[in-house]
């Protein structure tokens, strides 16, 4: 396949970006996003031309690392992957693909590609846990029966990655699937239903210090999601909210 | 400087608790005035931040991805193990430490696997407290499956995305202590060096990877939690980040490495789809419960399927060779991992592989399908002689147990799964080789400790499945956070350690000159260039079977191309800025000594054990024949100034409460 592809280039977080071109030539249906870009990096250095950064790790679809924006999609046209599982079998020879950052007033840019997501790690700082030291002496793993369906549902709250798709997809830049994924997460098990109160409110107030966006329930952040996050969490978390300001 | 395991004394299952009990303690006032470095954020790093917070040190944590979170442990897939007995099925503390130590083939520490089965059951505690979503049956109980190697159901499991589950548990646990303030964590930093001050670790010199600038961090104490050291083959199950960089830092600088050569070779993996390739996919173990394993009897039906004139499902059940099955038929399609991985080698190397590069077997789960089909139809009252209906109820059971895998699989070969066998093939995937550690974890250097797969403590030659994930959190978790107390006892009027000492500058100025060293270097090859030879070397030469001619040659191609690394790499950029090509750089040079320590040590252990196969010793049969005679010991090499200098201390391996036995699947 010969593309051309379109690249947001930005030596770092203070210097004015700008979209370059460049050709590739022979790429193989067969490779990953990033493989392709892999390719194009080698050739960028032989050329002595800096090579593009980007974020990525696992290269399985479970580190969350990757985060392109292609052609006007988080992770590309497929849907439920990361960048790092589309493969470029899903382009056609001679295709224009135009590559951008996850763009959000709370994931600066770093350099090229590589946004700073930190501000989910703070997020989750202000209360995504349950307050349990490791002690080797809690209770019984099958003291508390938790019925399948509610064990179920928490595990698919629990897939979330934390890439930021659902950020770099709502026009909004609103972080909802993300944190409902965790607080829903947690409001679904026994273990988690004690600190829920706390929880939510704190969640929720980091988010908006960080700058994250309002909900206007668009559902862009279902559809672009790689791991098929619902919005039934946003629904649950509004109630967590809305039960937790009321108790407060 | 001679080997001290320090393992106590005493009866094997007391030796634990005694030890617990026996050791010196800082007491919570004192916690408060030490300091605790820890490298690496996967299971065994971010237990062990979390715990020690908990406990009271101040600790500083530092991983070279964008959050903590992404550490590579989160891609582990199947389980993990713990003798909780919840099936009844006659599970127990020995019973997984029996499996462990024969699994591993006689080549781990008894008294280190002992403490690992037993803490194996708090784990389990531990995260159902934390909220970690294990699977559960519909009675509201955990569920369990089975792993190669063992006959009983131990296995706690998340679908397919254990690995992930448990370390969002970990993660969630040190957020709690990043928000009070008692863990400080830096992320996207590098370890680069150690510092040693009086023969003692007293902190690390970091690179933050955003800024370039290197930073001098002090602490009474370094973990090292940095994970194995499988991408010296270039194309593995690991992240393309994974490095062994902070394990070979520590090891240049005196702690010893151990077994580098124990490496293993998963039996499932993606197979490998061109020369761009960049890393290889892991479908998960527990895959075998349910797959069988075959590949094609007649050489001529290989051949058509090769070119496309035969589908896999058109072959007659007499024209397939289950070939485990046949040769094991005690442990069957769930032989432990570097079996499996020969097994499948064997058949290819004879010209039995099914893709186009004839380095593929089939993993077939029709007749999985069709059996919780039927009974799926049986439950229902539904008509079991309905071929279609019984295929469409045996998907979705499968799909509910591995849906994500099959997704996986389907993104990544474009074959629907479910209608056609997967092809599998295996990859390294995990190291049992590592830092040398004694039985409270630390490495030969006082100070310096060794957790989850950096160190080489538990696995032996060979490390069952669901084991890792164990291993890694019995000793974040539950062991390191105590033994640590036992050093740092002495050293609660130590006070702060001063990072202007000369120690800290000359470490830094190292550092300094490497990175300027790189990028001032001006060659002709990338560094990815570099690193693809030496994954062929390793891979050709070091890989499922190795013999002395291949691992002299290995030793040799692999200083060859470390030479011509210094002096023709190419590093873009420069040292102060966002430069992925430099970090990868100092990476892959450390590998460039690695390899060849690796190669050293094959070479030594002229027996098979485990994953380590040495052609020069097989039975008749083509099975592997270890030499306890002359090689139950642990290999422990001390660096002198290069690595084919490096000095071989042994560490005798006693079994007190278990017979030596040849490990037999049949």
């Amino acid at each position: 396949m010969d593309l051309t592809l379109k690249i947001w280039r930005q030596a770092n977080a203070d210097a004015k970006g700008k979209i370059e071109t460049y050709q590739m030539s022979e790429v193989s249906p067969d490779m990953s996003f990033l493989e392709m870009m892999d390719v194009l990096n080698e050739e960028l250095i032989e050329k002595g031309i800096d090579p593009v950064a980007f974020d990525h790790d696992c290269r399985e679809g479970i580190c969350g690392m990757c985060s392109m924006f292609i052609n006007g999609e988080a992770h590309g046209p497929d849907r439920l992957v990361t960048t790092c599982q589309l493969h470029m079998r899903k382009f056609a020879d001679g295709d224009t693909i135009t590559i951008e950052p996850f763009r959000a007033q709370a994931f600066p840019v770093i350099k090229d590609l590589t946004v700073d997501r930190s501000s989910f790690d703070r997020i989750q700082q202000a209360g995504g846990f349950v307050s349990v030291n490791t002690s080797g002496n809690t209770q019984d793993a099958n003291a508390i029966p938790i019925e399948k369906h509610d064990a179920d549902k928490a595990f698919d709250a629990a897939a979330c990655i934390g890439c930021g798709a659902c950020v770099a997809t709502c026009k909004n830049a609103s972080a909802m699937l993300f944190v409902s994924a965790k607080v829903s997460q947690y409001a679904l098990l026994p273990q988690g239903k004690v600190e829920a109160t706390d929880r939510v409110l704190n969640m929720v107030n980091q988010m908006d210090e960080e700058g994250f966006g309002n909900c206007t329930n668009t559902g862009a952040c279902e559809v672009e999601c790689p791991k098929g996050i619902s919005l039934e969490n946003i629904a649950r978390m509004n109630r967590e909210y809305l039960y937790a300001s009321l108790k407060g | 400087m001679s080997l001290d395991s320090k393992i106590p004394q005493g009866p094997l299952a007391d030796k634990w608790t005694k030890h617990k009990s026996s050791i010196n303690l800082v007491s919570p006032a004192n916690k408060r005035l030490i300091d605790v470095i820890v490298v690496g954020t996967g299971l065994a790093g971010a237990s062990a931040s979390a715990t020690l917070a908990e406990l009271g040190y101040n600790v500083k944590t530092f991983c070279f991805q964008d959050s903590p979170r992404r550490a590579h442990s989160i891609a582990a897939q199947g389980g993990i193990n713990a003798a909780k007995n919840y099936q009844g099925d006659g599970d127990s503390t020995y019973r997984l430490f029996y499996d462990t130590i024969k699994g591993g083939d006689y080549r781990s520490r008894e008294a280190n696997v002992h403490r690992l089965a037993e803490v194996s059951t708090n784990i389990i505690d531990q995260c159902v407290a934390q909220g970690v979503p294990f699977a559960r049956d519909y009675g509201g109980l955990l569920d369990n499956r089975s792993f190669g190697g063992v006959l009983v159901s131990r296995t706690f499991y998340a679908k397919g995305q254990t690995g992930q589950q448990l370390l969002l548990g970990a993660y969630s646990a040190m957020n709690r202590q990043i928000g009070r303030g008692k863990i400080k964590m830096y992320n996207r930093h590098e370890m680069m060096e150690l510092v040693v001050v009086d023969g003692k670790a007293r902190g690390i010199i970091a690179r933050n990877l955003v800024s370039g600038k290197l930073e001098r961090h002090s602490a009474h104490a370094v973990v090292i939690a940095s994970g194995g050291y499988g991408n010296v083959f270039f194309l593995s199950t690991n992240a393309m980040g994974s490095n062994v960089s902070a394990a070979w830092k520590i090891h240049k600088k005196g702690a010893h490495f151990a077994n580098p050569c124990f490496t293993q070779i998963h039996p499932t993996c993606i197979p490998v789809s061109g020369d761009h390739q960049s890393k290889l996919t892991l479908m998960s173990e527990s895959l075998r419960n349910d797959g069988r394993i075959w590949v094609p009897k007649k050489i001529e039906d290989v051949k058509a399927i090769r070119e496309g004139k035969l589908k896999p499902t058109d072959l007659s059940e007499e024209d397939r060779d289950y070939y485990l099955e046949r040769r094991y038929p005690a442990f069957g399609n769930l032989v432990p991992r570097d079996v499996a991985s020969r097994a499948a080698k064997e058949r290819c190397d004879e010209g039995f592989g099914v893709n186009k590069t004839g380095e593929a077997v089939y993993l077939d789960f029709a007749a999985a399908i069709e059996r919780y089909g039927k009974e799926q139809a049986h439950v229902k009252g539904l008509d079991e002689g309905n071929a279609a209906l019984v295929k469409k109820l045996g998907q979705e059971v499968i799909r509910a147990k591995y849906g994500n895998l099959f997704q996986m699989y389907e993104k990544i070969v474009d074959q629907n799964p479910y209608e056609t066998p997967m092809m599998i093939y295996p990859a390294v995937h995990y190291t049992m080789g590592g830092v040398w550690v004694d039985y409270n974890l630390m490495t030969s250097i006082p100070g310096c400790y060794a957790i989850g797969e950096a160190n080489f403590s538990d696995h032996g030659a060979n490390r069952l499945g669901a084991s890792a994930l164990m291993q890694g959190l019995a000793d974040g978790y539950f062991v390191l956070p105590y033994t640590v107390g036992d050093y740092l006892a002495n050293d609660i009027r130590t006070g702060t350690i001063d990072t202007d000492l000369p120690e800290f500058e000359k470490a830094e100025a190292s550092v300094k000159a490497q990175m300027e060293a790189f990028v001032s270097n001006n060659g002709t090859h990338t560094v990815d260039y570099y690193h693809r030879k030496l994954g062929k070397i390793m891979w050709d030469k070091c890989g499922m079977s190795r013999n002395s001619k291949g691992l002299k040659q290995a030793i040799s191609e692999i200083k060859t191309l470390r030479e011509d690394f210094y002096e023709n790499v190419k590093v873009p950029g420069t040292t102060s800025e966002f430069n992925p090509e430099l970090a990868k750089a100092a990476r892959v040079a450390d590998f460039l000594e690695l390899g060849e320590l690796f190669a050293k040590d094959a070479l030594e252990r002229n027996e098979s054990c485990g994953g380590h196969f040495r052609e020069e010793s097989q039975t008749p049969e083509g099975e592997a024949m270890r030499d306890d005679k002359n090689f139950t010991f642990v290999s422990a090499w001390e660096y002198q100034g290069e690595p084919s200098k490096a000095k071989l201390h042994k560490e005798q391996l006693d079994y007190e409460e278990i017979e030596v036995k040849t490990r037999s699947y049949k």
